[in-house]
C-alpha cells in the first residue's frame, strides 16, 4: 500500500491552481501532483505514490549506501563474493 | 531503472548479508514495520538468506488489513446505493465485509471504479456532476497528503458531490502498543521509510528513549532492507538504542513541511480500531470540522453493523509480531487469499498472504544452527 516508486520528471504544469507534472517511471508516463515538490524540475527524480510526488530523490545520499559498503570492502571486512 | 536496479543488485546484497554474519553473536528478533517490507523481505527470500540468529517478525503497517470489518460493511452500503460511483485504489476491491465485496458489488450493477490516484476521484466528481463520488480514503501518513488534497480540491472546486470515507491509521501509537503489551518480544525495528518521507521521524525518538529500542527508519528495496538489519544488529549488539535513518534518499528528519502542514489542515488525531489489533487511542485520523461536509460517513447514513470475526484466525497476534503465519492452523487450508479469514491474508502486504503468494507454506528454520 505504502509502494512509492522513483520517476523522472519530463515537464510541469499548473492545473486548478495545483503543480502536477508529467513523469516517466521507466518509460511508463504519469500524471502525477508535483504541489508538494515545488523545487523538482524536468529531468530530477522524485518518489511517487498514489500519484503524488512526496520527496525529490537527493542522489547523494542514494550513494552513501555504496560508499559504505566499498569502505568496508577497503577495512578487508568482505570477501569477494563470487 | 535508476534508483530501483542498483538497490536490488546481488552483490551488493550479498556482501550485506557477510556483513550482518559477521556482527551477529546472539539471537535477535526484529520488526519490520511496514506491509510492503514485508513483501519484499518474503518475495526475495531476505529471511531465507540472514543468519539463522536473526528473526524477521511482522509488523501492523498494511493498512488494507487493519481496516475494521465495519468500516468495509459500512463502504459496502454506500457502494450498492444508486446514484453513487464509488472510488477505491485496487487494493480494497476482493477485501471481504460481513457479506460482500466491493468487486463483488460492481458485478451486480453497482458503480464501482478502481483509481490510481484520490486526485483521479476528484476528476470523476467533477465530470459527472449528476452522481455522488465517494472516495475510499484510506492508508498510513503515506497516503495521507494526496487524500487531504483531493479533499482540499474538491473544496476549492466548489464539488459538492465529492465526499471521502475515512479510515486513516497511524504508525507510531501502533509501535507504542506492541512494545507496551507484556507479551511483545521485538528488540529493534526497521522503521517505515514512506510514512517519514511524509511526516519526518521526530515523533519516533520518544518512543527510542521510552523502550529502549533502536528504530532505524528503512526503505523497500532488498539493499536498503538489509543495510536497515545491520544497522539495526549493530545497535543491538552495542547495547545501545538510537533512532538511524538509512533511507536518506528521500526521508528528512523534519518531513514534508507542505504535506504535514496541509494534512494538519484536513485531517485531526481520533481513537482508531484496528482490524485484529482493536482500538488503539490517538491512532488514527478523520477530517477536520472545516471539512466535515465531505465526510461520506455523515452524507451517507449507514445503521450500525453488527460484525463477526473469524474464532480461529490468529491474525492479531502475528501483527503484534507474537506469531508467524505458520503457527496458525488455518493458513493455507481454511484461509488463503481467496477465502481469508482475517486481516493479515486480505491484502497481498498481510503476512500471511505473502507467505502464501511465495510458497512459505512450511516452517523456515532450515538454516545451520549458529
Amino acid at each position: 500500500m505504502c509502494l512509492g516508486i522513483p520517476g523522472k520528471v519530463v515537464e510541469t504544469f499548473r492545473e486548478h491552481g495545483i503543480l502536477m507534472g508529467k513523469v516517466d517511471f521507466g518509460g511508463v508516463m504519469k500524471r502525477v501532483c508535483l504541489e508538494h515538490v515545488p523545487e523538482a524540475t524536468p529531468g530530477e527524480y522524485v518518489l511517487v505514490h498514489v500519484g503524488f510526488a512526496l520527496a525529490a530523490i537527493d542522489e547523494a545520499e542514494a550513494q552513501r549506501v555504496f560508499e559504505f559498503l566499498d569502505s568496508m570492502n577497503q577495512l578487508g571486512e568482505l570477501d569477494e563474493v563470487p | 531503472m535508476k534508483f530501483l536496479d542498483e538497490f536490488r543488485d546481488g552483490r551488493t546484497v550479498a556482501n550485506l548479508v557477510k556483513a550482518i554474519e559477521a556482527r551477529v553473536t546472539r539471537p535477535w528478533t526484529i520488526m519490520e514495520v511496514c506491509g510492503g517490507q514485508t513483501h519484499t523481505i518474503v518475495k526475495y527470500g531476505i529471511d531465507e538468506v540472514l543468519p539463522a540468529a536473526i528473526e524477521l517478525v511482522h509488523g501492523p503497517g498494511c493498512p488494507v488489513c487493519v481496516t475494521p470489518l465495519e468500516v468495509l460493511d459500512r463502504a459496502h452500503a454506500i457502494a450498492a446505493r444508486s446514484g453513487v460511483t464509488f472510488c477505491s485504489f485496487g487494493d480494497m476491491l476482493r477485501v471481504p465485509g460481513s457479506r460482500t465485496d466491493l468487486l463483488q458489488l460492481k458485478s451486480q450493477g453497482a458503480d464501482v471504479r478502481i483509481v490510481y490516484a484520490p486526485l483521479d476521484a476528484v476528476q470523476i466528481a467533477a465530470a459527472n456532476p449528476d452522481r455522488q463520488v465517494v472516495f475510499f480514503a484510506i492508508g498510513f501518513e503515506t497516503t495521507a497528503p494526496a487524500n487531504a488534497m483531493a479533499v482540499a480540491l474538491a473544496e476549492r472546486r466548489g464539488l459538492s458531490n465529492f465526499s471521502v470515507l475515512v479510515s486513516h491509521v497511524l504508525v507510531p501509537p501502533a509501535i507504542a502498543a506492541i512494545l507496551d503489551a507484556p507479551d511483545n518480544r521485538v528488540q529493534g525495528f526497521l522503521g517505515p521509510g514512506h510514512v517519514c518521507t511524509v511526516v519526518g521521524y521526530e515523533e519516533y525518538e520518544p518512543l527510542v528513549d521510552r523502550f529502549r529500542v533502536p528504530i532505524v527508519i528503512t526503505g523497500f528495496e532488498p539493499v536498503d532492507m538489509l543495510q536497515g538489519i545491520l544497522m539495526t544488529v549493530e545497535q543491538l549488539e552495542a547495547g545501545e538504542a538510537r533512532l538511524e535513518n538509512q533511507y536518506g534518499r528521500v526521508v528528512r528528519r523534519e518531513g514534508n513541511r507542505a504535506s504535514i502542514d496541509l494534512i494538519a489542515q484536513v485531517f485531526e488525531v481520533c481513537d482508531r480500531k484496528w482490524r485484529g489489533v482493536g482500538s488503539i487511542p490517538a491512532s488514527g485520523w478523520r477530517l477536520t470540522e472545516r471539512y466535515r461536509a465531505f465526510d461520506a460517513e455523515r452524507r451517507f447514513h449507514v445503521d450500525v453493523i453488527e460484525t463477526q470475526e473469524s474464532a480461529e484466525c490468529i491474525s492479531g497476534q502475528v501483527l503484534r509480531g507474537i506469531k508467524k503465519p505458520h503457527d496458525c492452523p488455518a493458513f493455507g487450508a481454511g484461509c488463503t487469499p481467496d477465502n481469508p479469514l482475517g486481516a493479515t491474508m486480505v491484502s497481498a502486504e498481510g503476512a500471511c498472504a505473502a507467505y502464501f503468494a511465495y510458497g512459505r507454506l512450511k516452517t523456515v528454520h532450515a538454516q545451520a544452527a549458529m
